[in-house]
């Protein structure tokens, strides 16, 4: 026998599950742009090919990164993912190991337990068979049971919010958990009256269920597998499960280098759809553990661009901070998406800037700029430009005397045309100075400097400026016995990826300690960010405070920080801990008697023509 | 009247009885923080854009207050959105989002 109409919920299912994603594979791959679709033929057969699988097997089936972060939650997905693999593999073996003809339906191998109830032809695997597959089911089970404890309990699996789900994930999420249960059921009566499992099967069949009326339960149960089955496949490809086939594509296409574009592309319909709204997000973004805002963060915000488009609110809401995409293990570029998104709603003109007219400064070999921020904190300015005095630099100051802003803020806030104007503006004037080396001391200038303004000289943050100044025997440094707690601002550690300068500066002049694992790449935001504009001056605070607690401990003696507004946002939060930037932190300690220049401010000529 | 030998001049008298305050209705609305503006002027004080022309983020408001619709809305264009003036206020005034404000209400809000 081999077939029964209880398979017909599951073959529809699974047909139309496969049609559907080998149409939308198939869609998106021939809606990526001709440059994408090039580079993905060229690089097809090369080992990029054989990377792709090997991460699409790691983060796919064993689910690497979320391990890295919880184990318990590593767990979870792994059992669930892997667990089912095997099962389908180890079903597929099984079925095709069994001498029969050659038809070998697609829900044979499923439901092979309810065709075949003497599994002796398959001579001396049926052992390992029905082990395998009891085991492997307890395996799924186990994964089933910590997602179900996670809707209730989730902090023991390491996360404080799970995902509020919509309906068709409710629906989709319910048939998952019941196929595995129900494949016990079913598999449970079957060993129960046939004898066809293993340890745990047989066990249930013959110890637990045998007083059941298991011939009556028989039918039922299985075609409640099928079903459930069935359900969950129809439901997948509009349900957050879409995500399973979605990343082995998103994985392939982004070694062969396909990403986020200036706009919304099909890459980002890929990465919709490739976020599993697993929550993590939700977690990492301190607009929710610090403001409890949980509605805004990347797994809704995807949601609503896959659905239909994100509300005003949904775009807005959010600082930028790319501390969600650090944490993704998707690796989905949320906040390319974001900036798109604003992107699409332009408010500034491009003619808005047309009173800039220019400046002229002093030539010299080190075009410093302070920046917008950077004119906020003049202690900032001032400290960093007498160690350049001490160390002999041959700079000059482009805003002194007012400056135009870089163009981030705007960028930020996805007005890119405008700040178009202002990148222009700024450009000229870098490019008049006729400087070797950009410097500043804001992150927020760097970052943009460096990614928008496609400059022919380096772009450097004063942190690693001065390391060279240092490593050079240019500056002298006293090493104390302060304990410093160093903040990373987003824009220069996420933003930028400078995360060992600034410490190993610092460690020259004391001792660098981190107390927490928010750092480097994982590092906190000020709260400052500019990346938003709706959300109070208290909440800002109310960020900022939370912070200060977090990188500090009892030991800590100051607070650094390589950015001029997270400075501020710090002092504005809070007065006990003293909140410097390293510039000043190294005047304090700065060797005078080794210094070529005792340190005294330059004056140097600017002129300003408007 | 009387001639004092000096009087007002006719367009600096602002009626705020006539004053089209709808967009300052529509700010206050969105951001009450507007409300909180004191006139100190320290964001201009401050301002990036103040350094290379007239603009400035109190007479913009002023102008919101006074029914200046189409005056404050084409001033809100010069602004570079850098920030300056939201860390200078003394009154937390959200400015960046006032800003922000203003020039949609360019585009959702017919003057
Ligand atoms: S964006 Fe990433 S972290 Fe957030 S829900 Fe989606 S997959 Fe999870
Ligand atoms: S970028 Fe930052 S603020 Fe925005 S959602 Fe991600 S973590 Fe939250
Ligand atoms: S001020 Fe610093 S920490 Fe705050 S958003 Fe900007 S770079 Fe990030
Ligand atoms: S600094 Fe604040 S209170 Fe003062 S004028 Fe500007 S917005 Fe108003
Ligand atoms: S954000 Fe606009 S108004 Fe505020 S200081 Fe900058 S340019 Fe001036």
């Amino acid at each position: 026998m081999k077939y029964h109409p209880f398979v017909i919920p599951f073959s529809i299912g699974l047909a139309f599950v496969i049609l559907y994603i080998v149409g939308m594979w198939t869609f998106w791959i021939i809606r990526l742009s001709r440059r994408e679709q090039k580079i993905v033929w060229k690089r097809l057969f090369s080992f990029r090919t054989i990377e792709a699988m090997w991460e699409s097997m790691m983060e796919g089936l064993f689910h690497r990164k979320i391990f890295k972060k919880h184990a318990l939650l590593g767990y979870m997905h792994m059992s669930l993912a892997f667990g089912w693999f095997m099962l389908i593999v180890l079903g597929n073996f099984e079925s095709r190991l069994y001498p029969h003809g050659n038809i070998n339906p697609p829900f044979y191998p499923i439901f092979f337990e309810f065709f075949r109830h003497d599994l002796s032809p398959l001579r001396e695997y049926e052992e390992i068979f029905t082990f395998l597959m009891d085991f492997f089911l307890l395996l799924v089970i186990s994964g089933i049971c910590l997602a179900f404890f996670k809707r209730i309990k989730s902090r023991i699996l390491g996360m404080r919010r799970t995902t509020k789900h919509i309906l068709i994930d409710r629906i989709a999420l319910t048939s998952l958990w019941f196929i595995f249960p129900l494949r016990i059921l079913a598999e449970s009566v079957t060993a129960g009256l046939y004898n066809t499992g293993h340890f745990f099967t047989n066990f249930l069949g013959q110890n637990v269920i045998y007083n059941l009326p298991l011939d009556q339960l028989y039918y039922p149960a299985w075609w409640a597998y099928s079903i459930a089955l069935g359900m969950f496949f129809v439901t997948l490809p509009f349900s957050r499960y879409m995500h399973i086939p979605a990343e082995i594509l998103l994985i392939f296409l982004r070694k062969y280098g396909v990403k986020e574009k200036e706009a919304h592309s099909t890459f980002t319909k890929i990465e919709q759809s490739a976020c599993s709204r697993c929550g993590i997000c939700i977690d990492s973004c301190q607009l929710s553990t610090d403001l409890n805002i949980n509605d805004t963060q990347p797994a809704y915000f995807i949601r609503d661009l896959r659905y239909s488009q994100p509300n005003e609110r949904m775009r807005e809401t959010c600082m930028m901070c790319m501390r969600c995409v650090e944490a993704c293990p998707v690796g989905i570029e949320i906040a390319a998406m974001r900036r798109n998104e604003r992107r699409e709603h332009q408010i500034f003109s491009s003619t808005g800037y047309e009173y800039l007219n220019g400046h002229t400064y002093p030539k010299a070999k080190v075009a410093f700029f302070a920046g917008c921020m950077g004119h906020l904190t003049p202690s900032v300015i001032k400290s960093t430009l007498k160690l350049f005095d001490a160390a002999g630099v041959d700079y000059t100051f482009i805003d002194k005397d007012g400056s135009i802003c870089c163009g981030r803020p705007l960028q930020l806030g996805g007005q890119e045309k405008a700040a178009k104007q202002l990148i222009d503006k700024n450009n000229t004037l870098i490019h008049n100075t006729g400087a070797e080396v950009l410097v500043t001391t804001c992150p927020i200038c760097a970052r943009e400097f460096k990614q928008n303004y496609h400059l022919n000289i380096p772009v450097l943050h004063h942190s690693q400026f001065l390391l060279q100044l240092a490593n050079d025997n240019k500056l002298k440094i006293n090493k104390s016995e302060l304990n410093i707690a160093y903040h990373d601002p987003c824009e220069l550690s996420r933003g930028l990826g400078i995360t060992k300068e600034p410490r190993e500066l610092l460690e020259k002049v004391g001792n660098v300690v981190d107390p927490t694992k928010q750092a480097k790449n994982n590092s906190l935001c000020c709260g400052g960010s500019l990346g938003i504009t709706n959300i109070s001056a208290d909440q800002k605070k109310a960020i900022a405070a939370s912070t200060i607690n977090q990188i500090t401990n009892s030991e800590t003696n100051v607070v650094a920080t390589a950015c001029p507004l997270c400075k501020k946002t710090f002092n504005s939060a809070q007065d006990e801990m003293p909140i410097k930037d390293i510039s000043e932190i190294l005047v304090q300690n700065l060797n005078h008697t080794d210094s070529k220049n005792p340190a005294q401010v330059k004056e140097s000529k600017v002129t300003v023509s408007v | 009247m009387v001639d004092f030998g000096f009087a007002p001049i006719e367009i600096n008298i602002h009626d705020l009885d006539k004053a089209d305050l709808r967009l300052s209705a529509w700010i206050s609305e969105r951001d009450e923080t507007f409300k909180l503006c004191i006139a100190c002027g320290s964001c201009t004080a401050t301002c990036t854009a103040g350094k290379f022309t007239k603009f400035s983020f109190r007479e913009m408001c002023h102008s919101i207050r006074r029914g200046e619709i189409s005056e404050a809305i084409a001033e809100s264009e010069k602004c570079m959105l850098c920030g300056k003036c939201t860390l200078a206020c003394p009154r937390n005034v959200n400015t960046r989002n006032i800003v922000k404000l203003v020039r949609k209400a360019n585009q959702n809000f017919k003057v």
